[in-house]
């Protein structure tokens, strides 16, 4: 079963008067369930794929799904709804809110799903247990270590139970055994709570650990790795 | 943690803008509060002022406002006591009436025959006791107006009171101790000499004159024959305006109306009605012209705002000057706020690509930052009333005083700020609208931006 779904999709940005294409024509499916990584060279279209597979940017042609959504049918808030219900992110610079502390942070996505206050305080204090940081709850983002800031983001992307987790270069701005770790954070994070989660690295590390792999070149899909092949 | 909360945690955040803008925003509103309270002041002094000079109301013949200067006795009200006992009698307006009292106008020529002078003036003719009730009136608690009553009380029936430009044409100055009163050089008369009755006039009682201040008041009788009457000046009084200082002469009704009607029936120029409160002034006047409409007499009802053309002139101006202030400010206000929470935007980014990421739609971008424009403004006005609370009151309690135009003597300056929830409210709230107008533009701004872009945003 694929959580997602990417039909002949194509991106091109314009840079002055050149139309640079981002992706060109690119087929997918993800399953649902499974650590993927999407991987390829600096400018290889990566960034671009999760961009559009989390319904950040709309592809020029072809058409997205995701848990059974085309997310192209959708105007700006039942999308913004949706990505609120479905889909967690994480991201290279952690972007955790700075005026909120870390149990705060968490509890942002379920306010937004409009969830009691009782149950995102419940919800938060697991996520925060979860990922080591029941004792930080009341931190401030500045207040954390970069390895911290990004199991927050990790705990926050994760609140909801959405359907998709998209990373991209989480590992990125930590050193090698704070970034190993995280790896394994998430790894942990995806069989428990049984999500889908898919990255956007350069990272070996990343790239062991992952279930499937989606190699990318200029815009386009080349042949699975050795990973996606293995499992 | 919910919008407002996060938008207070942002403007928190950013304490040394959102301070700088608040200063600017506090020290807008004390200017519009100071201004404003001063204005206020102004308004409800000058309101007193006429309400006790001329009452809230007066009946009238319908032509007397715009023709009775040329012939105020032509113009007179018959059966005045009757119709005001039912003015003080009438179910509707006696909870509304403070005071009704008569005023006879009259022109004519004053002469201090001793001294070969003479000018022309503008009598009035005035009940005392009502007059002094009139001077009672304070309904908005107006701190340093003159309390003191009028200067014929107690005075003998002939007694009169000039204004001091008459007593210094009239040569009068010395006798009634009116200071600053310059000799004039001596003239050579060039006209006719005076009708030889008239220049007999001194000479009719002199050993009765001795030791007073005696003047001749010739006027024309509602008929058109001359009368005259001796008069005893018992104080020359300032009356604010030149013009009318040089022209105004006081005296009992009773006096003037021997003048004018002789052994005829008495008449008034006008009934003056004062009110408790200047808000029944609607409801008093309806009802008047009920009870007017039908009687024998073309009757009107004119308010003190049209007697007194002066008073709509001084408040239009202090309107104008407020209204000019609270737009200077209005403008800064607008451009401040605006530029803070456009630059906010800038700033945050990445965060509001974050929050639409996460699933805040557009309108929930535009709602924070709205948020703090909104906070901005309430807080602003909160700050700022405060301290112009704390300037009033240092400027009330600093003993400054001004002379108001048309008046004669100084009172204090004061504004008024405490007690003026209308000003107040008024104020804050067109702050916070404008705060948040402010905001709205960099808020959608921020709600349309691109979401990729945003995030990528260094």
């Amino acid at each position: 079963m694929s959580a997602i779904e990417v039909v002949n999709v194509s991106r091109r940005y314009q840079l002055g008067s050149v139309a640079v294409p981002a992706l060109r024509d690119v087929s997918l499916r993800i399953a649902a369930n499974a650590f993927t990584v999407l991987s390829g060279p600096s400018g290889s279209g990566k960034s671009t794929l999760l961009n559009l597979l989390g319904g950040l940017d709309h592809p020029d042609s072809g058409h997205v799904i995701v848990a059974g959504q085309r997310l192209d049918t959708l105007d700006d808030n039942r999308l913004s709804d949706f990505r609120a219900r479905h889909i967690g992110f994480v991201f290279q610079h952690f972007n955790l809110l700075p005026v909120l502390t870390a149990r705060e942070n968490v509890e942002y996505p379920l306010l937004l799903a409009g969830v009691a206050a009782s149950e995102r305080r419940r919800r938060s204090t697991e996520l925060l247990d979860a990922v080591g940081l029941a004792d930080r709850a009341a931190n401030l983002p500045g207040q954390l270590s970069g390895g911290q800031r990004q199991r927050v983001a990790i705990a926050r992307a994760l609140a909801l139970r959405p359907a998709l987790v998209l990373a991209d270069e989480p590992t990125a701005n930590l050193d090698s055994h704070t970034g190993a770790a995280i790896i394994a954070l998430m790894r942990d994070m995806q069989r428990q709570y049984q999500t889908c989660f898919v990255f956007s690295s350069h990272d070996a590390q990343l790239l062991a650990a992952a279930d499937h792999a989606v190699l990318l070149r200029d815009g386009q899909l080349q042949a699975p790795a050795a990973v996606q092949e293995a499992a | 943690m919910n919008t407002l909360q996060l938008a207070a945690r942002n403007l928190i955040r950013n304490r040394r803008r959102t301070l700088t803008t608040l200063l600017a925003m506090i020290v807008g509103v004390v200017a519009v509060l100071i201004f404003g309270g001063y204005d206020r002041n102004i308004r409800l002094g000058l309101e007193t002022d006429f309400v006790r000079g001329s009452g809230h109301l007066q009946i009238q013949h319908r032509d007397y406002f715009l023709f009775g200067s040329g012939n105020p006795a032509a113009y007179g009200i018959r059966d005045y006591a009757q119709l005001m006992q039912k003015l003080q009698a009438d179910p509707q307006l006696v909870p509304l009436l403070q005071v009704v009292t008569p005023v006879l106008d009259l022109g004519g020529i004053a002469g201090n025959f001793a001294a070969g002078v003479s000018r022309t003036v503008y009598g009035r003719g005035v009940d005392v006791a009502g007059q002094n009730q009139l001077k009672q009136w304070n309904a908005y608690r107006m701190v340093g107006l003159p309390q003191r009553s009028v200067a014929l009380t107690g005075t003998a029936p002939n007694a009169a009171v000039v204004g001091t430009g008459v007593a210094r044409v009239l040569q009068l100055c010395a006798a009634l101790n009116v200071a600053g009163c310059p000799q004039p050089l001596p003239v050579h008369p060039q006209g006719s000499a005076m009708p030889a009755d008239l220049a007999a006039l001194p000479v009719v009682a002199p050993a009765a004159n001795v030791g007073r201040v005696q003047i001749e008041l010739l006027a024309a009788r509602a008929s058109g024959a001359p009368n005259v009457a001796s008069l005893q000046v018992v104080k020359a009084e300032q009356q604010g305006v030149k013009a009318l200082d040089d022209i105004s002469v006081q005296l009992h009704l009773a006096q003037a109306q021997q003048l004018v009607y002789g052994q005829d029936t008495p008449q008034v120029s006008a009934i003056v009605l004062q009110l408790r409160h200047s808000s029944d002034m609607p409801a008093a006047r309806a009802r008047l012209v009920q009870l007017l409409q039908g009687g024998s007499q073309p009757l009107v009802v004119q308010d003190f705002a049209t007697l007194n053309p002066q008073y709509g002139q001084i408040t239009g101006m202090f309107a104008a000057i407020l209204g000019f202030v609270a737009v200077l400010i209005g403008a800064i206000v607008l451009f401040t706020v605006g530029n803070t929470m456009s630059m906010a935007v800038v700033e945050r980014t990445v965060e509001i690509g974050t929050l639409r990421a996460l699933g805040l739609r557009q309108a929930g971008i535009r709602r924070l930052f709205v948020s703090e424009g909104l906070l901005l403004g309430a807080g602003g006005a909160l700050l700022g009333s405060l301290l112009a609370l704390g300037v009033a009151w240092l400027i009330n309690h600093s003993g400054l005083t001004w002379l108001p135009p048309g008046n004669s003597e100084r009172i204090p300056l004061l504004v008024r700020v405490a007690g003026e929830y209308g000003m107040l409210l008024a104020t804050a709230t067109g702050l916070i609208v404008l705060s948040v107008l402010s905001a709205w533009w960099p808020a959608r701004r921020a709600a349309r931006l691109d979401i990729v872009e945003a995030l990528r945003h260094a």
